[in-house]
């Protein structure tokens, strides 16, 4: 090989700064921490189960709004019967009130950036 | 039995006949209306209704000066008040009665009468020009004619405010929040963002859990009346056909469904 002796150290820096951010992560244990979510207290019931939730809130949350805007629909029935109405702040942010600490902290820690909030507003926003 | 090719192309040419008359056998025994007439009539929670506004002027201009309607709504909705016109965002507003009514010949509508100011608001037309030109469907009719605005599908790109022939549409130039009192917002019912058109939508969302929209509620003067066109015991439907109203430009076929008094 010509030039091995700059290709190979060259290699070897190149995927030491590649994987340093692994590593790094890795060594300090930083891999398997979780966003630290403060859950609400005074209800131990979602509309739907958790697991549920976790994975398909943004797709409930869009139904939601199709039903509500579009065709007027605004009571949603959950799988165990219970009826709620259809509404970010009205009944998501009634029990979920800390949005920065429940939202965000989560929305953050996976980067992802929902649109919601530049029109609805979060009740603290509203109060501070 | 051998069929040959004559005797195929007839059988074709007759099935071809018998296909081609069966929409006009249909329409004839009136088949299709029948069938269409209770899927429109079971649409939506506010089926067979047509909700409709009656703006009585000389009990508006019975207190001069009030904008109780304008408050009631901008609380309600959030719309923000910017000082420059040309950011300004209007759901009901106010102008000259020479203007509201420009076809009334000058001469005849007395002064004072041209220049009393007359609350004007999203007409929600029967036949909304603003609803055929937009392209993702952002706004459109609901079966009791609200024209309703969905602001997460508008695109801003203003069609609807060149179709509407009464300038109920504005366009968020800068971020309405700008113009808004945060810490006053009503939080049940969202802000808009830039670069969306908005309007009056008839307080659908009050509409729908049984109230009447908030300029109604809040005028003192009772000015303001809503109620359903195509209830013949509403008392709406009892003033429009009892008294002579007028509507903002009718001979442009949009059918407007705010009905004045003068």
């Amino acid at each position: 090989m010509h030039d091995g002796s700059k290709i190979v150290p060259g290699l070897i820096l190149f995927l030491g700064i590649l994987f340093a951010p692994f590593w790094y992560n890795a060594g300090t244990g930083q891999a398997a921490a979780r966003p630290d979510i403060v859950k609400p207290t005074q209800e131990k019931q979602c509309v739907e189960s958790t697991e549920f939730m976790k994975a398909n809130h943004m797709q409930l949350l869009i139904q939601w709004r199709e039903e509500v805007v579009r065709n007027g629909d605004r009571t949603y029935v959950a799988t165990d019967g219970k009826s709620y109405e259809k509404s970010l702040t009205g009944s998501c942010l009634k029990c979920h009130s800390n949005k920065a600490e429940f939202c965000d902290r989560c929305h953050d820690y996976a980067h992802v950036q929902p649109n919601c909030w530049n029109c609805h507003t979060a009740p603290k926003e509203s109060k501070a | 039995m051998r069929t040959d090719r004559r005797q195929f192309l007839r059988i074709a040419g007759v099935a071809a006949l018998g296909l081609g008359l069966k929409p006009g056998i249909e329409a004839l025994l009136g088949r299709g209306l029948v069938e269409a007439s209770p899927e429109i009539l079971a649409q939506g929670a506010g089926a067979a209704r047509r909700w409709a506004m009656v703006v009585d002027l000389p009990k508006c201009w019975a207190n001069p000066g009030c904008t109780d309607c304008i408050g009631a709504c901008d609380q309600t909705h959030n719309v923000p008040r910017f000082e420059d016109e040309k950011k300004a965002i209007k759901w009901v507003w106010l102008e000259p009665y020479g203007r509201v009514f420009p076809e009334q010949d000058p001469r005849l509508v007395s002064a004072g009468l041209g220049n009393r100011p007359t609350p004007l608001l999203c007409n929600h037309c029967e036949n909304p020009a603003c609803v055929r030109v937009c392209p993702t469907r952002a706004t459109w009719q609901r079966p009791d004619g609200i024209v309703m605005m969905d602001f997460h599908r508008c695109i801003g790109c203003r069609y609807c405010m060149v179709a509407c022939p009464y300038g109920a549409r504005s366009f968020n130039f800068v971020d309405p929040r700008a113009g808004l009192d945060m810490d006053k917002v009503n939080a049940d019912f969202p802000t808009r963002t830039r670069g969306v058109v908005e309007k009056c939508t008839l307080c659908a969302e009050r509409i729908d859990k049984g109230g009447v929209p908030a300029c109604v509620e809040a005028c003192k003067q009772q000015a303001l009346l809503f109620g359903d066109l195509n209830d013949p015991n509403s008392q709406l439907r009892k003033i429009v056909e009892s008294r002579y109203t007028l509507v903002r430009k009718p001979e442009l076929g949009t059918r407007p469904q705010v009905y004045y008094i003068v």
